[in-house]
């Protein structure tokens, strides 16, 4: 209900505008509220209401990914407007607002120019279907967006023509305390809601509707779900590009904002080239319409280390309480996770091991140039007709975000794998490779077929191959080109050894030929209960965010190991391997939730590398011309 | 206009136009020229006298002040479109408008600043008369006597030459007078057109003959306030800034009315209408014939100013990690207008303008959001050296003095040599002697030019090839460097192609022009272009590295275009041996089936092997366990800062060069003789000038690692180990064991040469026992040779020896038929 205090917060302005603190004030009372407990499950979440439901100047949520950062702005952070009846001049606050009130004074020495930054931001890209589903119910559980509908019409309308700033607080009492009245409403019709939530964005997609030629640049092609204009006021440097966060702010939906971008007349164009300057296209691409792209004026932003809704969110004491609950259970998860992974690749257990490890990789720092921890796996030998589509699916059910690239040669010449900025629009325009932090990349090569890759296909290989071996992206500025770190899981399917670099190849063995693929898979993902997928789900996202450490006894046993291995075999032990191995040893330990290297575990890290390496070799010599 | 008379009307200014405007309506404007003659000069230094062509000076029509037409400024915003932003709780600005004394009489400021007319201009004028920098380094001060008043000289010039532009360091106004600088950076607007009427009024008295296009423009450049686009805010607004980026886009010409020109229908009266904040206010009757709406627009006796909006984006090197570059709105006028293309990278100075967004009449409320953008004064181009070959940009970075201080404590210790090349990469293992030379390669030689004696000039940078088994981290430490350099490019042999490593023509979509893109060689002058699997490149593309690598240029003859780009860039290549394992039994040119003309123009061949002895592995499997296991901190306190190495390569290569001493070149004279000694006892040559000028380079290298000026013998001492090193790993003759230049000069290790003529010898012998035969089958001969000789021969050989023969013009092959000529 505090929440509502948003409204309000603006009229100290007009009277301290020579003290800022305020504005701290502010700040500090938001964050200190939605510190506390449940408080921020009340916010309603743009990710899970439909934009038309929601009230403007309200404060929402929205979890979303940093897309594009566009140029920072001045507003009029304090103005006055003069009433033109009264000739009485008032102060107003710009702050968190699109728009002015009527009859400002553009010439009054009170007027605060102040600086804000506006970032696109959009839904995190290949956020799986469960992950949004979890996170749905749990946001309806507390704020049902439901209540909204009986009287929406009617209010919306009140909403336009009220003032903000001189609305009494009284009157809106009824409103908030309505809403929280509804709370034990029956919410069956949640599926109904979820529909409309995607509403505005598949109209997009639609070539027939008016607003077809608005692209949302979304990362991935196929996402749904609302972008968003968030106006950053403090601390613009914190924030980075492809940053996943959880953004609290004003919502904005005014629909003025659309009509100044349309209502344009040509004649007053010429005269003032002011206004040409900026194209259509960038038009289209900065002010798109309130209706379509929202406006959010940021409080506050919480950034995400996982979108994990099973997890607690934000590093605090209950959350490492639910680390050291779970990681009792930790072994017992992972011989469950492995047997079901284990079936799922076809009785090949090893394969399944080295998945696990794959699926709880991940870079967690850089050495000058080289990422460390990243465990680019290569499945090879995988069977064709669909099953690493029913592979990837399954994978999607694990994971919080994923995106499988099927590797056709159609798709690798046609489809835009790096973000490159487009000078005219002024905008960066995604591609498949802007990934949040942890994303899961399925790359399926068994779609390969043979062909020319023409020279975007040769691009957009070379794009992957840099991914997996230094973990970057060089965006395409056209004139240069800007390397942007991220932290992408890749793992690769294919028929032989992948064209693609890989820090780890493991050719896959099926114990059992089921006669019906599909059937096979989904049996296998039916007998599992949804219980059961959640602890796996929690057991991925925690375990990749354990510490982890090496002591001085062990590094010595591994160097002694190293060398003594080296001296049998001095052409097939290389630096390259030790490297890999270090990995395997480190993921394995945290798998099992052991945060130190014990020599059991180096071990175990080098009879499962060995028996990878024997199984490599005979793959080799089976085919004979593998290089 | 308004007007602020508080003192007595003899200070009253009459505003500009005012005065034109009387002077359309015919009216005799000598009545304000009373004014004029006063003693008080306020009047005729105050902007609004500004572009008035005063009476005052009755000089010949086309010279002196009077006589010189002036020019709008509009760069200046001398038209304004609306009122200004306010940051502080002072009045706008107004345009133009000029405030009354504050005290007493004379002390007249310009409302809304501090600015007095009077005392500004004197200022300026005694700085232009006086300022002298002996230790001026610009490319624009080049050919002017430093120990003379700087900014006399160039109004010669600008007498002679007849460009009425002037152009100010704004860093010389601050250094004579800081007070001065502190005024023309917060109110350019007011103080610039004051600089103007001091600069003509001085350069008239000085050549009252000469005659100009139109009045002299100052234009200030390198203001210090503002570096950064990044590190603007809403306080620079209205201010004087300067802010480097690159260009992006420019959009074409844009007619900008400054004054529309109306006709009456009826009576044919004219009139003009000022444009105000992007409006005209058209007259709705007709002064001269009363009739209501019958003035009509006559464009073409309107007066325009040319406009170009210029978009420019920040320059890659300003930004933090991590974000998107920023982006602002240029815009250029008159003269200034196709100054920049798209691409170029460039200085602005200009006024950094906030305009709010326009209010629609339609609607009551407004977006609260201003417009920004910079009217510019002027743009310096900052890769305009390229062109012209000048030296390396010497003000563009700088360093503040506790940053030189730690460099040179840095610099003063004796192992920094080896602290430095540890600190290179210190993810890799081992190399020592290869992140050396890399060291090396970064800081480079001496810059020589004997382009008056004919020679052009000589290569400073040093060129590196690694090559070696794959998976010895060579990409690794291409990628290294490559982030290190600021100028760095990283290409792939296999993915580029000639173009793309030179330069194209491209057709710009927008402007139909035909534009030369650079490509990764041309960029990285002055820096280094890294190049991975150098073997997998194609012949052609790696033949356009053979001009680069030696004359540090680029030729282009593409689509009418004809030019020649320095490329100034030291390249560090990386190749893999043909057979994917290193052939310890091969020479390099073998395993990496390069030519060698290309290898000779490496100073340094480097083998990356694995080395396969345990006390090595121990060591490796130390360092690639700890970096997996140490901590941030740890690794901090292990090794320097990478930034601390950028600053210190840039310091060095900026500040630091060093000259040989005579002591170094006795020593490499020696070094060079005893090179040439080791193969001559074999009878053959083992080293060639091109290693006497590696030797030279590498010792430079040295020299500048160590911050000194003179080449000493322990410079040269490291360049001939390292070089020796270097030659171990790559010349060495596999088959006999001994260091041979000839391997990486001609392709062939002398031993092989000595072969081949032996086996031609006994083919001639052999086919000189078969007595007169004209005409012989090649295989046959083939065979006959096989069975002949004791030594296995391979058809490589025989062929090899069949074309020895061919040159003594002893026979012919034509197909398969060898004939004896």
């Amino acid at each position: 209900m505090r929440m509502w205090f948003v409204c309000r917060f603006c009229c100290p302005a007009a009277q301290s505008n020579s003290n800022p603190e305020w504005e701290a004030k502010v700040l500090e009372y938001f964050k200190g509220q939605l510190r506390e407990k449940e408080s921020h499950s009340w916010v309603p979440s743009l990710n899970d209401v439909p934009l038309h439901y929601l009230k403007p100047n309200s404060l929402v949520k929205f979890r979303c990914l940093v897309q594009d950062m566009f140029d920072p702005e001045f507003y009029m952070g304090v103005y006055e407007t003069v009433d033109p009846s009264t000739k009485a001049n008032v102060l107003r606050c710009g702050k968190y607002k699109d728009v002015t009130e009527c009859g400002v004074d553009l010439n009054s020495r009170n007027t605060v120019t102040a600086e804000r930054q506006t970032f696109y931001c959009v839904p995190i890209p290949g956020e799986s279907p469960w992950a949004k589903e979890i996170s749905f119910l749990s946001a309806a559980r507390v704020v049902p967006s439901t209540s909204y509908v009986p009287s929406r019409q009617k209010r919306s309308y009140e909403e336009d023509d009220d003032d903000m700033d001189t609305q009494p607080q009284k009157q809106r009492e009824p409103h908030t305390g309505g809403k929280f009245g509804t709370v034990n409403e029956p919410h069956g019709n949640g599926d109904s809601k979820r529909q409309e939530t995607e509403a505005p964005s598949s109209q997009t997609t639609a070539p027939s509707d008016c607003s077809s030629h608005l692209d949302l640049n979304f990362p991935l092609p196929g996402e749904r779900g609302p972008a968003c204009l968030v106006k950053v006021y403090e601390g613009l440097d914190s924030f980075k590009l492809n940053d996943t966060l959880e953004i609290y702010g004003i919502l904005s939906v005014n629909p003025v904002l659309t009509v100044l971008g349309e209502e344009k007349d040509p004649s007053l164009l010429l005269l003032n080239p002011t206004e040409s300057m900026e194209t259509p296209e960038e038009q289209r691409a900065h002010d798109p319409p309130a209706s379509l792209v929202p406006r959010l004026h940021m409080l506050y932003a919480r950034p995400l280390q996982h979108n994990n809704p099973l997890l607690p969110s934000a590093p605090t004491e209950d959350q490492s309480a639910f680390v050291s609950s779970f990681l009792v259970e930790m072994a017992s998860v992972r011989a469950e996770l492995l047997a079901y992974l284990t079936h799922v690749l076809l009785g090949d257990g090893l394969a399944a091991e080295y998945l696990l490890l794959h699926l709880i990789s991940n870079v967690y720092t850089r050495r000058d140039v080289l990422p460390l921890g990243k465990f680019t796996l290569n499945l090879s030998g995988c069977p064709l007709n669909s099953y690493t589509e029913r592979l990837y699916q399954i994978v999607q059910q694990l994971v919080p975000c994923s995106y499988r690239l099927s590797m056709s040669l159609h798709t690798m010449n046609s489809m835009r794998l790096v973000p490159k900025k487009d000078y005219v629009a002024n905008r960066l325009v995604s591609g498949a490779l802007q990934l949040a932090r942890n994303t899961s990349l399925f790359l399926d090569e068994t779609q390969l077929e043979q062909g020319q890759l023409d020279s975007s296909g040769v691009r957009n290989i070379t794009a992957l191959g840099n991914l997996i071996s230094w973990q970057k992206v060089d965006y395409d500025f056209s004139y240069h080109q800007m390397e942007f770190p991220c932290n992408i899981n890749v793992l690769v399917t294919s028929e032989g050894r992948s064209l693609l670099p890989s820090d780890c190849q493991v050719p896959l063995q099926p114990q059992v030929t089921p006669p019906n693929m599909e059937e096979y898979l989904t049996t296998i993902h039916m007998a599992q209960f949804t219980s059961q997928i959640n602890k796996f789900r929690v057991y991925l996202s925690l375990a990749r965010t354990l510490d982890y450490s090496i002591s001085d006894e062990v590094t010595k046993a591994v160097e002694d190991d190293f060398v003594d291995m080296r001296k049998d075999d001095p052409q097939s032990v290389t630096a390259e391997d030790l490297h890999r191995m270090l990995v395997v040893a480190r993921l394995l330990s945290l798998s099992l939730g052991q945060t130190t290297l014990s020599r059991d575990g180096w071990m175990r890290a080098k009879h499962i590398d060995m028996l990878r390496r024997s199984r490599t070799e005979q793959q080799k010599s089976l085919n004979g011309n593998e290089p | 206009m308004i007007l602020i008379d508080d003192s007595s009307a003899v200070n009253t200014i009459v505003p500009s136009n005012l005065i034109t405007k009387l002077k359309i309506l015919g009216l005799n404007t000598s009545l304000f020229n009373v004014f004029s003659v006063l003693p008080s000069e306020v009047d005729m230094s105050s902007p609004l006298m500004y572009g008035t062509p005063s009476s005052r000076v009755e000089g010949t029509p086309r010279s002196g002040v009077g006589g010189t037409p002036a020019r709008q400024r509009p760069d200046l915003g001398s038209i304004r479109k609306a009122p200004q932003v306010d940051l502080h709780s002072e009045p706008p600005s107004a345009d133009g408008a000029v405030a009354s004394e504050q005290a007493l009489g004379q002390k007249l400021v310009i409302w809304g600043t501090d600015v007095n007319v009077g005392t500004c201009k004197e200022k300026f004028q005694r700085f232009l008369q006086r300022f002298i920098d002996p230790t001026s380094n610009e490319d624009e001060n080049a050919g002017l006597d430093l120990n003379e008043p700087l900014y006399m000289q160039k109004l010669e010039e600008i007498s002679v030459v007849g460009e009425p532009v002037l152009n100010v360091n704004c860093s010389h106004v601050q250094s004579f007078d800081a007070d001065l600088y502190r005024q023309l950076i917060s109110y350019p607007q007011e103080v610039i057109p004051t600089f103007d009427m001091a600069v003509n009024e001085l350069f008239f008295e000085r050549f009252p003959d000469s005659i100009l296009e139109h009045q002299i423009q100052v234009r200030p450049y390198n203001a210090l306030k503002t570096r950064n686009m990044r590190s603007l805010n809403p306080e620079d607004i209205d201010q004087m800034i300067t802010i480097s980026g690159m260009v992006i886009r420019t959009s074409q010409l844009i007619p900008e009315m400054q004054e529309a020109f109306f006709q009456c229908q009826v009576c044919a009266f004219s009139t003009c209408v000022e444009v105000d904040r992007g409006r005209i206010a058209e007259p709705a009757v007709c002064r001269n014939c009363n009739t209501t709406h019958s003035l009509a627009l006559i464009h073409n006796r309107s007066a325009f100013s040319d406009k170009q909006m210029i978009k420019v984006q920040e320059s890659p090197d300003d930004m933090p990690a991590g974000q998107t570059p920023h982006t602002t709105i240029v815009y250029a006028h008159n003269d200034l207008v196709d100054k920049v293309q798209p691409g170029d990278r460039i200085n602005i100075t200009g006024i950094y303008r906030a305009v709010p967004m326009r209010e629609n009449p339609r609607q009551s409320n407004v977006k609260s959001v201003y417009k920004t953008h910079i009217d510019v004064i002027h743009f310096r181009k900052t890769d305009e050296k390229r062109l012209h070959g000048l030296d390396e940009d010497s003000d563009q970075k700088l360093f503040t003095e506790e940053r030189v201080q730690i460099l040179k404590e840095l610099a003063s210790k004796p192992d920094v040599y080896d602290r430095l090349s540890s600190a290179l990469a210190p993810s890799i293992y081992e190399h020592e002697d290869i992140k050396k030379g890399i060291l090396l390669q970064l800081f480079g030689g001496t810059r020589k030019d004997f382009s008056q004696t004919g020679r052009g000039n000589f290569r400073a940078e040093v060129n590196i090839l690694l090559c070696g088994d794959p998976g010895t981290s060579k990409s690794q430490l291409l990628q290294y460097v490559f982030n290190l350099v600021p100028r760095g490019q990283y290409t792939s042999g296999k993915g580029s192609s000639a173009v793309g490593l030179t330069a194209y023509v491209m057709k710009d979509p927008e402007t139909k022009q035909l534009v030369l893109q650079t490509g990764a060689l041309v960029l990285s002058d002055n820096g280094i272009c890294c190049i991975d699997e150098f073997d997998k490149m194609s012949d052609s593309t790696r033949s356009v590295l053979h001009e680069v690598m030696e004359q540090q240029t680029l030729s282009i003859a593409k689509a009418g275009i004809i030019c020649q780009l320095n490329a100034r860039t030291s390249v560090l290549a990386a190749a893999n041996p043909v057979e994917s394992q290193w052939n310890p039994k091969k020479t390099t040119i073998e395993n990496i089936q390069l030519p060698h003309t290309l290898l000779s123009r490496f100073d340094l061949i480097f083998l990356m092997l694995d080395p396969q002895d345990e006390a090595y592995d121990r060591r490796l499997a130390h360092h690639l366990v700890a970096l997996y296991y140490q901590s941030e901190e740890q690794i901090e306190e292990e090794f320097l800062d990478m930034a601390v190495l950028k600053d210190y390569i840039a310091y060095a290569r900026t500040y630091i060069n060093p000259r040989l001493n005579e002591e170094a070149s006795q020593a490499l004279i020696e070094a060079y003789v005893d090179m040439r000694k080791i193969g001559s006892g074999r009878g053959m040559v083992s080293a060639y000038p091109r290693q006497l000028e590696s030797l030279i380079r590498l010792a430079e290298a040295h020299a500048k690692v160590r911050f000194s000026d003179k080449v000493e013998t322990i410079d040269v001492e490291e360049a001939k180990r390292l070089h020796r090193e270097a030659l171990k790993q790559s010349a060495t003759d596999p088959r006999t064991g001994f260091v041979d230049i000839s391997i990486i000069t001609t392709g062939m290790s002398a031993t092989a040469r000595k072969r081949k003529e032996e086996v031609a010898q006994a083919l001639k012998k052999m086919i000189q026992s078969k007595g007169k035969t004209p005409a012989m089958k090649y295989q046959q001969l083939f065979d006959d040779l096989r069975g002949q000789s004791e030594a296995a021969i391979t058809k490589d050989m025989f062929e090899e020896a069949l074309r020895a023969l061919a040159d003594e013009d002893y026979l012919t092959v034509t197909g398969k038929t060898v004939r004896l000529l």
